[in-house]
């Protein structure tokens, strides 16, 4: 064990680095430069999303670290200088039971929250409302099956308009997906072309859009505010330039907002002018 | 694994004069693993320079030197095809298999040398119609595929004017032909034709690898065939197998293809792992801790690995019991990838280390390797994976196994035997300069992508929003290291022939005991004129 104090700092160092990389405050709905993990998330879903990776990030670097000290030890230990002559041991029942057994045992620990948290995801049990998500290239179409077929497109903004929009860029579209506070949103997503992937990080959301399925998943954002995310399969030659901007809205915001958007998108497919005027309110 | 193997003749009785004869029409192993070697070299350095022209793209945001997305889609799919077909496949189990299972079990050649000599020669025609793929009208009307190198449909069946795709696709059924031939004859020389007293469970690690890849590759490799003739005639002859449109699925196409996808990583990491089994034994001089269980942890990693394709899978809208069926499948693939590493470990306690290049490239792979591995129990969680599929962070999780994996593997192999199959010594500055080269660079590469795919940068991206700057400019500089340890590595072959520096039938002293260092280096033209036979 004498050997092993040698390695105190380092361990120290990291177990130090791993605490921070779990409690970096990198808390955003979009990416910030350098960031080292997940970005805030404002959905139950996302909240045991990340309490089982902190949990796994512990047994990964757990796991990483001492099989590191291990060998660096082995290495320093049994260099040629130091052990000339090599022991012909090839077995040891007792070791190889254990290493097989101990990781069966991590992973049955793992292996419950895990399911926990899948079936949790996988859909919400009384839909409060349902969004329709279909996906083109390039563009995302949104329909509220729930308020007369209320649809609209969302396409993304150029650099210019998303700089006087407040939005990132490549982030901002014309049209952004609103949605209310508070509630279990189903998520319908599918795709009239080839396929996409509906992602929103920060909502712990992701599915594909595939055509002729209509994949679920579901999200109750429970702070408002403004979330992005992007296209998450590749889709062309705009893969890159098809971003998903979400606003979850208090009640009554949203209300009006739909009330506002009816009017708006009175007919499927706005005209031009109507999708400029939307777009300099 | 004591040997009284017979000596071999010193002189190249045997060898064909004449270029055409001796490699057009070679029916010999070595031969053929060294043009699979070279082949296979050429493919590595066209993947490389692809992915370095990502990496100045994706540098910083904006489009840098690439005109639009199809320019980076091509590229993207180019190099996965490229990495995966045309360097790691034929170095890994084609040429050094074909180079040492036939040395290593003390059997004079393959069992069927013509069939070999095919196998080769299906690679030249694959690859230069992958490459052709790459200047022929193709997805959106521009030139190349762009699919990505899962080829999904629709995107991959959408009707296009040009013939890219099934020109890959052409490529890819050479490549595949190629493959299960030399899986049948891997399968029947270690079957039938080892020493006497070699018994299965006598065999060098690295043969038990390249036995439990054949099986993977002649069970996985079909079923893509028939994926992507399935593709081929939905694409033009009107069959509708994966169209919605006509009461098919394009599903059908991802679950066949990672069938077969799955394996494939198995295939290309195997045959490392047992590279490093013989390394670490080597350099401990000592013999490997748990036989048995490192060669049935192989047959048991290429069990499984036909049972988890779906983990690749678990955002297209599968049933949540199938998500976690694959779930708790996938995670068992941890128990006998965690058996090997500590096996190796276990060899290398109480033995006698001398740290060469070929047990640092082995060393550096069980560490990264580890890294790729706990990445992968990450992954193998389908609450997880919905929010990391697709990021950066599955990026940097499967260049960790392959790029770290699969590469160092490779690295090793050719520190190891280099003075077997050139008959000439390496300088060891040069390789000790590209060894540490790359280890930084690929680490600097992709460890950074676990932070980008957790911040949620989704991958085949040519563009990203500005956030991601900064890590990616870190992994570019990364890039641009392990290409000047490309270099290196390059000029330390060059250097390695003109300096001429003999090497002896064994350098390795008494640690390393398999059959290949028994016999001249490099090896006569046609070995083991008397039959060996082992103890």
């Amino acid at each position: 064990m004498r050997v092993v104090t040698g390695f105190r700092a380092p361990l120290a160092f990291t177990v130090v680095a791993l605490l921070l990389l779990v409690a970096a405050p990198v808390m955003a709905s979009q990416p910030t430069p350098w960031q080292l993990n997940f970005q805030d998330f404002v959905t139950p879903v996302g909240a045991l999303v990340d309490d089982f990776h902190t949990l796994l990030l512990v047994v990964e670097f757990g796991i990483a670290i001492f099989v590191f000290l291990l060998l660096a030890y082995t290495c320093y230990r049994f260099r040629a200088a130091s052990n000339p002559n090599p022991s012909k041991t090839t077995h040891n029942t007792l070791i190889e039971v254990l290493w097989t057994v101990i990781p069966v045992v991590i992973l049955v620990i793992i292996a419950v929250p895990s399911f926990k948290l899948l079936y949790f995801m996988d859909k919400a049990e009384n839909p409060d409302m349902t969004i329709k998500v279909t996906a083109n290239q390039w563009y995302w179409d949104y329909e509220y099956p729930d308020q007369e077929g209320l649809t609209f497109s969302s396409t993304m903004l150029d650099a210019e308009d998303a700089k006087a929009a407040g939005d990132p860029r490549l982030l901002g579209v014309d049209n952004p997906l609103v949605v209310p506070v508070g509630q279990n949103i189903q998520v319908l997503v599918t795709s009239n072309d080839v396929m996409h992937s509906f992602f929103v990080p920060s909502l712990a959301v992701q599915i594909y859009g595939i055509s002729g399925r209509a994949n679920e998943t579901w999200m109750r954002i429970d702070k408002a505010g403004t979330y992005y995310g992007q296209c998450n399969q590749i889709c062309g030659v705009n893969h890159s330039f098809m971003p998903i901007k979400v606003i979850a809205m208090e009640e009554a915001e949203y209300a009006q907002w739909l009330l506002k958007a009816k009017q708006e998108f009175a007919m499927d497919n706005p005209s031009p002018e109507l999708k400029l005027a939307a777009a300099s309110q | 694994m004591s040997a009284t193997a017979a000596h071999a003749d010193d002189h190249d009785h045997g060898a064909p004069i004449g270029f055409v004869r001796r490699w057009l029409y070679s029916t010999n192993h070595k031969d053929i693993g060294t043009m699979y070697i070279i082949f296979g070299g050429i493919g590595g350095i066209v993947g490389l320079l692809m992915s370095i022209y990502m990496r100045m793209e994706l540098q910083a945001p904006g489009l840098q030197y690439m005109t639009d997305g199809n320019v980076w889609n091509v590229l993207v799919t180019a190099h996965g095809l490229v990495m995966v077909f045309f360097f790691v496949m034929p170095v890994v189990i084609s040429g050094f298999g074909n180079w040492f299972v036939p040395l290593m079990i003390g059997a004079p050649d393959m069992a069927f040398p013509r069939m070999n000599n095919i196998s080769f020669w299906l690679m030249p025609p694959a690859l230069i119609l992958l490459v052709l793929s790459m200047f022929v009208e193709g997805t959106g009307g521009a030139p190349g595929v762009g699919a990505g190198w899962t080829i999904y449909p629709p995107l991959s069946s959408a009707p296009q004017t040009g013939m890219a795709m099934d020109l890959a696709i052409f490529s890819l059924h050479l490549a595949g032909a190629s493959s299960i031939l030399g899986a049948a004859n891997f399968i029947t020389t270690v079957f039938n034709m080892r020493a006497p007293g070699m018994t299965l469970h006598r065999m060098p690690l690295f043969v038990w690898s390249v036995l439990v890849t054949a099986f993977l590759l002649l069970l996985a490799v079909p079923v893509l065939a028939g994926a992507i003739t399935m593709l081929l005639t939905d694409r033009n002859f009107g069959t509708s197998f994966f169209d919605a449109a006509g009461g098919g699925d394009p599903v059908l196409f991802l679950h066949l293809f990672w069938f077969f996808g799955h394996p494939e990583v198995y295939i290309m990491i195997l045959p490392a792992f047992g590279i490093v089994s013989q390394i670490v034994s080597t350099f401990s001089r000592k013999p490997v801790f748990g036989y048995l269980g490192m060669a049935y942890a192989m047959v048991a990693i290429g069990f499984v690995g036909f049972i988890v394709w779906a983990h690749h899978m678990y955002t297209v809208g599968l049933d949540v019991d199938t998500r976690a069926y694959f779930t708790a499948a996938t995670m068992v693939i941890a128990v006998p990838t965690g058996v090997k590493i500590f096996s190796w470990i276990a060899t290398m306690w109480g033995g006698s280390i001398s740290f060469k290049l070929p047990m640092m490239w082995s060393l550096a792979l069980i560490i990264l390797f580890t890294i790729g591995g706990v990445t992968g129990v990450v992954l193998s969680n389908a609450g997880i994976d919905m929010t990391l599929h697709n990021t950066y962070f599955v990026i940097g999780h499967f260049h960790y196994v392959l790029s770290m994996g699969a590469l160092f593997g490779i690295f090793a192999g050719i520190y190891f035997w280099f003075p077997k199959m050139t008959g000439y010594h390496y300088s060891e500055k040069l390789g000790n300069l590209h060894f540490w080269l790359t280890f930084i660079g690929v680490n600097l590469t992709f460890f950074p992508m676990h932070f980008s795919g957790l911040a949620g940068m989704p991958r085949r991206y040519i563009d990203y929003p500005d956030a991601f700057e900064g890590w990616n400019y870190v992994s570019s500089i990364g890039s641009y290291v392990s290409g000047i340890a490309s270099i290196v590595f390059l000029f330390l072959v060059w250097e390695a022939f003109s300096a001429k520096r003999k090497a002896e039938d064994n350098p390795w002293g008494e640690g390393a005991d398999t059959l290949e260092w028994t016999v001249s280096s490099p090896p006569p033209f046609h070995t083991f004129n008397e039959q060996p036979k082992f103890n």
